[in-house]
């Protein structure tokens, strides 16, 4: 009880006095989390679109490995990722391994199966008659998805907030392919496991409670989104 | 007179079977067709394949002495009939919107779109619902939502599949009047399938009787419903064997 009376009064004090390293870390979190959502969402919500209504010889193959991909381990997500970006790996001339960006591709290969198969899930409990009645209003393909995304929106958002929660737990693959560099790709997750093996309890745990908050806030405004109306 | 609508050798199949076998059917500008017959006699079918919403396996499909081509219909062509289901789907959002549906997705201005779902919303006596999330209103609300939004579009033919079925015997009287007077004054054509004989005859001028995928008797309506072929006796036969 004490460690946890210590660690909130750690994460006041270290909020109150503006540590501007908490400040740097806190804000590549949010930057990086926010970014690999976004792009997990732009490319998750067609991606689970076209599969939840689109029949195409191989679509149950690819549904299974998007299915498989929602369970991947970070582990070797990070390890795909540090494959890649090895100096002899494909895109190793970019130098891009122990970068924000590294992070933010496996923040992507994690997150980005759970936004298309729960799109998916979604988009193939549509009523099939609901589309024949899009489709007598004289409506377009196009306008057709978008009716439709908008008759799933919760269970859209509600995809979008389980990449979130995945993407900003995530600790295995971000210290793999980012290596936990002070000022560079240190983020809370892996600052937490750094200030856990230092036995620093205290900072870790108001660092828990900083990564919480964010986790809080973002997830308060989607979940607003999400019951709109 | 000219037939708005002519089919010609229709014939829909499923895995073998024949679900649909029409020879030829003209329906003519204004006029309202009804249609009856027992449940899989081919009524939706028909209708799925008259507003195009479903290919026929062969067959020809006239507008206005124009053939179709019934495996691609272009959007205008879509765009001047409307369809109105057996179930009343309803989109999640307010009864205004519901209504608009189909004026948006043709990008009609704002300004005409508010002056003409008021006005149909009026014609329905759904005004006062304007603003309420259409999924929680009752089953006889959701269906003036449901023919509101497909007259809303001045359609030159308008497809009914069990449009009333839903509803309680008061609310469906109400609105059966209601419904007439609206398609009379506005001389859409009209094709209105039922299980209703009531609503048949208050309704249609002529009336065809489906069973096993073929148009068993059609005529005026007064006249195949008091001379009914055996098909049609043994139809209505059965309807009131049902009923009692």
């Amino acid at each position: 009880m004490d460690l946890l009376i210590e660690g909130l009064k750690k994460a006041i004090e270290m909020l109150i006095s503006g540590d501007p390293e908490i400040f740097e870390i806190t804000w590549l979190t949010l930057k990086v989390s926010l970014t690999a959502v976004l792009v997990s969402t732009f490319i998750g919500i067609p991606a689970g679109v076209i599969l939840g209504l689109i029949s195409f010889p191989g679509r149950r193959f690819v549904l299974i490995l998007i299915n498989i991909g929602m369970g991947l381990p970070p582990v070797v997500a990070g390890l795909w990722i540090t494959m890649l970006l090895w100096r002899s790996g494909p895109l190793g001339s970019f130098s891009l391994l122990y970068s924000p960006f590294a992070i933010i591709m496996a923040q992507i290969l994690v997150s980005l199966p759970i936004i298309i198969g729960l799109t998916c899930s979604a988009f193939q409990q549509i009523d099939e008659k609901m589309l024949l009645q899009i489709k007598s209003l004289g409506a377009t393909r196009l306008q057709t998805v978008g009716l439709l995304v908008r008759e799933v929106k919760i269970a859209i958002l509600a995809a979008v907030i389980a990449g979130f929660g995945r993407v900003i737990a995530e600790v295995g693959a971000a210290m793999m392919v980012g290596g936990n560099i002070r000022g560079e790709t240190r983020i809370l997750t892996t600052s937490i496991v750094m200030e856990v093996s230092k036995g620093n309890f205290d900072v870790a745990l108001a660092l828990s409670f900083l990564l919480m908050s964010l986790a809080f806030f973002i997830t308060f405004l989607l979940t607003n989104l999400q019951q709109r109306n | 007179m000219n037939p708005m609508i002519r089919l010609e050798k229709i014939q829909y199949a499923k895995k073998d079977r024949t679900i649909l076998s029409i020879p030829s059917l003209s329906i003519t500008q204004g006029e309202i067709l009804g249609m009856m017959g027992p449940n899989g006699a081919g009524k939706s079918t028909l209708v799925k394949i008259l507003s195009c919403l479903q290919t026929p396996t062969s067959g020809k499909l006239y507008y206005k002495n124009e053939e179709l081509s019934v495996s691609r219909i272009p959007l205008e062509q879509r765009r001047k009939w409307a369809v109105v289901l057996q179930q009343t789907l309803i989109f999640d959002t307010t009864v205004f919107q519901n209504v608009a549906a189909g004026l948006k997705i043709r990008r009609v201005a704002k300004s005409i779109i508010k002056e003409k779902v008021d006005y149909w919303l009026e014609q329905f006596g759904i005004s006062h619902l304007a603003k309420k999330n259409a999924k929680l209103l009752s089953g006889g609300e959701a269906q003036r939502v449901n023919l509101a939004r497909a007259l809303i579009l001045n359609p030159e033919v308008l497809y009914l599949d069990e449009p009333f079925s839903a509803l309680d015997y008061p609310t469906k009287v109400k609105l059966l009047k209601d419904f007439k007077a609206i398609i009379k004054n506005t001389e859409t054509t009209t094709i209105f399938v039922s299980h209703d004989v009531t609503e048949i005859q208050f309704m249609t001028d002529r009336l065809a009787i489906l069973m096993d995928g073929k148009v068993q008797q059609i005529g005026s309506t007064a006249d195949v419903l008091n001379n009914p072929n055996p098909y049609t006796a043994s139809f209505i036969h059965d309807m009131s064997l049902h009923i009692e």
